[in-house]
């Protein structure tokens, strides 16, 4: 079970993350993109960082919400819109839970997936965050379903979406700005799917650090 | 990186206080955040609102004022607003006769106004949006994001602008506004690539013997690569690229000869001394003639040439009077 006293813990890890591998993010952007993915996650994150303190006893969906909206409204590109409907869903479907069991996780990350979806116009094979968040969400699910313990079905999860980050460098994008340069942009590797995978690796770290 | 500026993170804020600071009497910035709207608001007419990320100056910022924008939202550079700015834009803007957003086909655009269009509706403001698409360089398909819109962009924004000034009713101005943005195709090329503050290098680099084809209008890579041609020859392929497939006949065109910023008028002129004579071989009659920068890319250097088929109407509308920092009529 995770409070939501880690879930603050938790989403102040996803920002130092985020903001550690601000360059990383952006360099990777440079060539498929307009090189700012990872200065639009980290200003978002940062700002979001900011309203943790006040998040102080909140319920995860009151929280969750508040983390999308906030993306939302200061990430900007698609990133923004992205990332802020993820958690807004996420958020829905975790309601006025305090203690978050890996059921609701797995409910919260089906539903971020779908808003993701939805808000792109978008699936899988488009050269998106979708291609880590699919693959993640599926064998995290199935990870469930054998009755793993939570840190594996995370491992497996972390480990599937950067198996999906790889996999992106041969898609032809279809969707998003990358898309404008079709075939030149085989090699490069989705930098949306990327910041997903630092992203759910951030929460597998925080679970094994725990003691 | 080289540039006039005090602070990266403070590029959007201070150009737009610049420029309203320049305009007092016509412009006036809200103080949520970076949104321009006219000085004076203009009752009973459809308010048109447009924006995007910065670093396309003169637009969008440029294109408030009569007979044009009542509202531009500024991101920042190359990004596009978020969902709360541009609703604070269409709510500041809106007269009662709803509002139109004219939207570029860029992803990241075209989302953050879909959430600004949704947060106006459950307040009942009626919203429609026209999303442009003009940039012939990228393939359109079914498998596609679609075209690119880029500087035909202008063009509706004058159009469908003129058009609400007449007190014309949403759906009026809607479409219009569409069939303008229909009937403008643009395609653009660069010799030299520009550098997002923020992000302090270039989005590519060119061999000094190189130039890149199909740019869009925020730094990225364009379609492909090649050597440098006399300004003729590069004029001549992107024509061709326009011209290709578009029924000209019996109509005229207006020409938009668009600089992306680094690039002097005097290489603008000499792409549109060409431009006009092959239009003329071709008997394709040009109404209306712009050179200039209009929809820029920071400093890049190249250019776009736009061509937009008239009718009666989008004649009338192009020619009505517009006063606005950067078009007047």
């Amino acid at each position: 079970m995770v409070s939501t006293r880690d879930l603050l813990i938790i989403l102040k890890r996803i920002s130092a993350r985020i903001e550690e591998n601000k360059q990383w993010l952006t360099d990777l952007d440079r060539p498929i993109g307009d090189s700012d993915h990872g200065i639009n996650m980290a200003r978002g994150f940062g700002e979001v960082e900011k309203k943790l303190p006040g998040l102080e006893g909140k319920d995860a969906g009151t929280v969750l919400k508040t983390v999308g909206m906030t993306l939302v409204s200061t990430v900007g590109g698609s990133a923004g819109p992205l990332y802020g409907s993820a958690f807004m869903k996420a958020g829905m479907a975790l309601g006025d839970k305090t203690e978050i069991s890996m059921a609701d996780f797995l409910e919260a990350c089906d539903q971020a997936v779908l808003a993701v979806k939805q808000r792109g116009k978008s699936d899988a094979g488009e050269k998106t965050m979708l291609d880590a968040m699919i693959p993640a969400l599926q064998t995290m699910k199935e990870a469930e379903k054998q009755g793993e313990a939570p840190k594996i079905i995370l491992k497996k999860g972390v480990e599937a979406s950067w198996a999906g980050v790889e996999a992106t460098k041969e898609l032809i994008a279809t969707k998003g700005r990358a898309s404008y340069v079709g075939e030149r942009g085989i090699g490069c590797q989705d930098p949306g799917a990327t910041s997903f995978s630092i992203l759910l690796e951030a929460v597998l770290n925080w679970m094994e650090d725990r003691v | 990186m080289k540039k006039i500026i005090n602070d990266a993170n403070l590029v959007e804020e201070q150009m737009i206080q610049g420029l309203v600071k320049a305009n007092p009497d016509k412009l006036k910035k809200l103080n949520c955040g970076n949104v321009v709207i006219r000085a004076k608001k203009k009752e009973g007419k459809v308010a048109l609102i447009s924006g995007g990320g910065s670093g396309h100056e003169p637009a969008h910022g440029g294109y408030v004022g009569t007979g044009m924008l009542d509202a531009a939202v500024a991101g920042p550079v190359f990004t596009s607003p978020t969902p709360d700015q541009i609703y604070e834009g269409i709510k500041a803007v809106d007269a009662g006769m709803g509002v139109l957003m004219v939207v570029k086909n860029y992803t990241g655009d075209v989302m953050n106004f879909e959430m600004a269009a949704e947060m106006a509706q459950m307040e009942g403001i009626s919203v429609e949006s026209v999303v442009t698409n003009d940039d012939v360089a990228v393939e359109d398909s079914l498998y596609t994001v679609g075209q690119r819109g880029v500087a035909g962009t202008v063009f509706v924004h004058k159009i469908a602008g003129a058009k609400a000034e007449t007190g014309a009713s949403l759906s009026q101005v809607c479409e219009l506004a569409r069939r303008t943005a229909a009937q403008v195709r643009t395609m653009g090329a660069a010799i030299a690539p520009c550098t997002v503050p923020a992000a302090g290098q270039p989005g590519f680099s060119l061999g000094s013997d190189e130039m890149e084809v199909g740019i869009g209008i925020h730094g990225e890579p364009g379609t492909h690569r090649e050597g440098l041609k006399p300004a003729d020859a590069i004029a001549e392929e992107l024509l061709e690229k326009i011209l290709a497939g578009f029924e000209l006949e019996g109509n005229d065109v207006a020409v938009l000869i668009n600089g992306a910023g680094g690039t002097p008028l005097m290489e603008l002129y000499i792409v549109n001394n060409h431009v006009q004579d092959v239009l003329k071989e071709k008997g394709i009659s040009v109404y209306r003639t712009y050179v200039g920068n209009y929809m820029t890319s920071i400093e890049m250097q190249g250019f776009s040439i736009s061509i937009l088929k008239l009718d009666d109407e989008m004649k009338a509308m192009l020619d009505a009077p517009a006063d606005t920092p950067a078009w007047k009529e």
